[in-house]
């Protein structure tokens, strides 16, 4: 069907795009391990002459580890509430009958339209008026419910046969019950995917910590990277990519060992 | 293996009431209903409550809030603000640099869509079709930037476009060219910022193509290539019709996310050099930076409505077709 020398065109110029793509990441790892002296030379090296782990000496010698600390809790706790609210919840809308349902699921759906710049500053005022400004719980609350979540665990309860539900009762097992030992054991694929774009999404986070946190103890990797970027002093390129090299290999070692749930998550969540 | 008459006898009798019996399955029933009701109730509880604090209230009082002059100094007494109508909105139109932060967002929208979808859709295919060996690898490297934090692709970005040393105008020296200062230049830095942004998304609706695909009838294509249809034509006629949900979806979300253009701006360039990428998102974030939430939500709601009316708009357009 597709003549012999397509293929190996496609090939070169697939090979060459993949090229284009990954280099930003090499010359990142690459930089993170040079001097100084040689991120500034011109013309720039390619390897470093003299690879060195200084850069993240560096980086550690500022409260680095509670800033990797501060956005490992985060993500945990922001994926742990997404899963466990959006389930029962989706749940609920997938199969079960009680009042105000459709008005509600209406109402979250609504709000997946919503920019989050609309909601930016009343939670921010919110946060402020419950005393919480500059905390870790200022991070976590405003994420444990999301309508996207909601959306995807009802989907995929939807794909579940209403026939569990049915024998759960006969059973004599509680309505409540049915779900925590019936259905939830089920949900393992759906929480796979669902968590690992929750905690990417926060692990990510930029915007909200910037604005909320405003001391060493609660800032998260990407807002002490972006504080150090634009500091005063000479920019420090060797810091500022090992940084970058913290935040994103964590998060790339990851990926390449579930990248086949990151990349479902993705596609299911534009297909339904 | 269950035989027919073991499947029978295990599964309950059909739910109908019987003749004369009808009053106590019928309470059973009912209490059946009652009780389901209240687990469901039960476990939406918890989400609808934090939903209600955190997502829906916000979006509520931001509206009332953009009929307001609240400024920072109101934040402890939200609603002890003046009404002062339209005066925001107005404020925002009459705003130069408003104005300037809305036509940068079109220029976003109508060059980073296009691009966006059209790098996605083109490796999709490829891999789809012409890649057999060495899928996933492709697959898995497009998809890398999507999983990356904004801050450290900055920090990355800002250092390969530097205007000496960077690697992009050495590479560009090789061949003769004398590149310009990417960021520094009024001239290139939007375009800098749409590249940038176009590399980092295009694998999100790589994937998502990737899937549509998959709903594509083979036969017909195989059909199409043996009356002479050359792959150009194939594309345009069974390809594309088939993909039209996908592309509605991938459409839509990637329009709204470009409408929303923020984060590369804010950590590349500030919206500078003299407002040459600055965003309306970033423009309302400034406003909330500088205390004039009033101000800020009315600009907020601003691109509510017109995210809302390209939404609509491309919805009509791909089902007239």
């Amino acid at each position: 069907m597709i003549d012999r020398r397509r293929p190996v065109l496609t090939y070169i110029v697939l090979t060459a795009f993949l090229l284009l793509v990954i280099t930003p990441f090499v010359w990142m790892i690459l930089g993170s391990l040079k001097t100084q002296g040689e991120l500034l030379r011109v013309p720039p090296t390619w390897l470093p002459e003299e690879p060195t782990l200084d850069n993240f000496r560096r980086l550690f010698d500022r409260p680095f580890g509670r800033y990797f600390q501060n956005s490992a809790v985060v993500a945990i706790a922001v994926t742990v509430g997404n899963l466990f609210f959006s389930s029962m919840f989706g749940y609920a809308l997938a199969h079960l009958h009680f009042p105000f349902k459709r008005v509600l699921f209406l109402l979250v759906l609504g709000c997946l339209m919503i920019p989050g710049l609309v909601t930016f500053i009343p939670q921010y005022v919110l946060i402020v008026n419950l005393g919480l400004a500059d905390t870790i719980p200022a991070l976590i609350l405003p994420f444990l419910v999301q309508p996207f979540s909601v959306f995807l665990m009802r989907q995929f309860f939807l794909g579940l046969p209403r026939e569990l539900l049915e024998a759960g009762r006969i059973d004599g097992v509680g309505e409540i019950a049915i779900f925590f030992r019936i259905y939830l054991p089920l949900a393992g694929p759906a929480f796979a995917t669902l968590g690992i774009l929750t905690f990417l999404g926060s692990w990510n986070n930029f915007l909200w910590p910037l604005v909320v946190s405003s001391s060493e103890s609660t800032y998260t990797l990407p807002v002490a990277l972006a504080l150090i970027s634009t500091g005063q002093n000479q920019t420090d390129y060797g810091l500022l990519l090992a940084g970058a090299t913290l935040i994103v290999l964590p998060i790339l070692v990851v990926f390449l060992f579930f990248q086949r749930y990151f990349i479902q998550g993705i596609a299911t969540s534009g297909i339904k | 293996m269950t035989t027919p008459s073991a499947s029978a006898t295990a599964s309950p009798s059909p739910p109908g009431p019987g003749p004369g019996s009808s009053s106590a399955p019928a309470r059973r029933r009912g209490h059946r209903a009652a009780a389901e009701a209240r687990a469901g109730l039960l476990l939406s509880l918890p989400f609808v409550l934090l939903f209600a604090v955190f997502i829906a209230w916000p979006v509520l009082q931001s509206m009332f809030m953009s009929f307001t002059d609240m400024r920072i100094s109101d934040i402890r007494s939200p609603f002890a603000v003046d009404f002062v109508g339209l005066d925001n909105y107005i404020a925002a139109f009459e705003d130069p640099v408003f104005r300037r932060s809305a036509v940068n967002t079109g220029v976003f929208v109508l060059i980073g869509v296009p691009l966006t979808i059209t790098a996605g859709l083109a490796a999709a295919l490829a891999l789809d079709r012409g890649v057999t060996r060495l899928r996933g690898v492709f697959r898995v490297g497009f998809y890398t930037p999507v999983v990356t934090s904004i801050v450290a692709v900055a920090v990355v970005w800002r250092f390969l476009l530097r205007p000496d040393n960077g690697l992009v105008n050495t590479v560009l020296g090789w061949v003769g060219i004398d590149g310009p200062n990417w960021l520094g230049d009024e001239r290139t830095a939007l375009l800098s910022l749409i590249v940038m942004a176009v590399w980092r998304n295009f694998g999100t609706s790589m994937v998502i193509f990737l899937a549509g695909l998959q709903a594509v009838d083979q036969q017909l294509h195989e059909a199409a290539a043996l009356d002479g249809a050359s792959a150009w034509q194939r594309f345009l006629n069974v390809t594309l019709p088939s993909i039209r949900p996908t592309m509605l979806f991938v459409m839509v979300t990637t329009s709204i996310g470009y409408l929303q253009f923020f984060e590369e701006p804010f950590v590349m360039t500030q919206g500078g050099p003299l407002h040459a990428t600055i965003s309306a998102s970033m423009y309302t974030y400034n406003q909330f930076g500088f205390g004039n939430y009033g101000v800020a939500g009315a600009m907020a709601y601003l691109t509510f409505i017109v995210i809302g009316i390209v939404t609509l708009a491309q919805f009509r357009l791909m089902r007239e077709k």
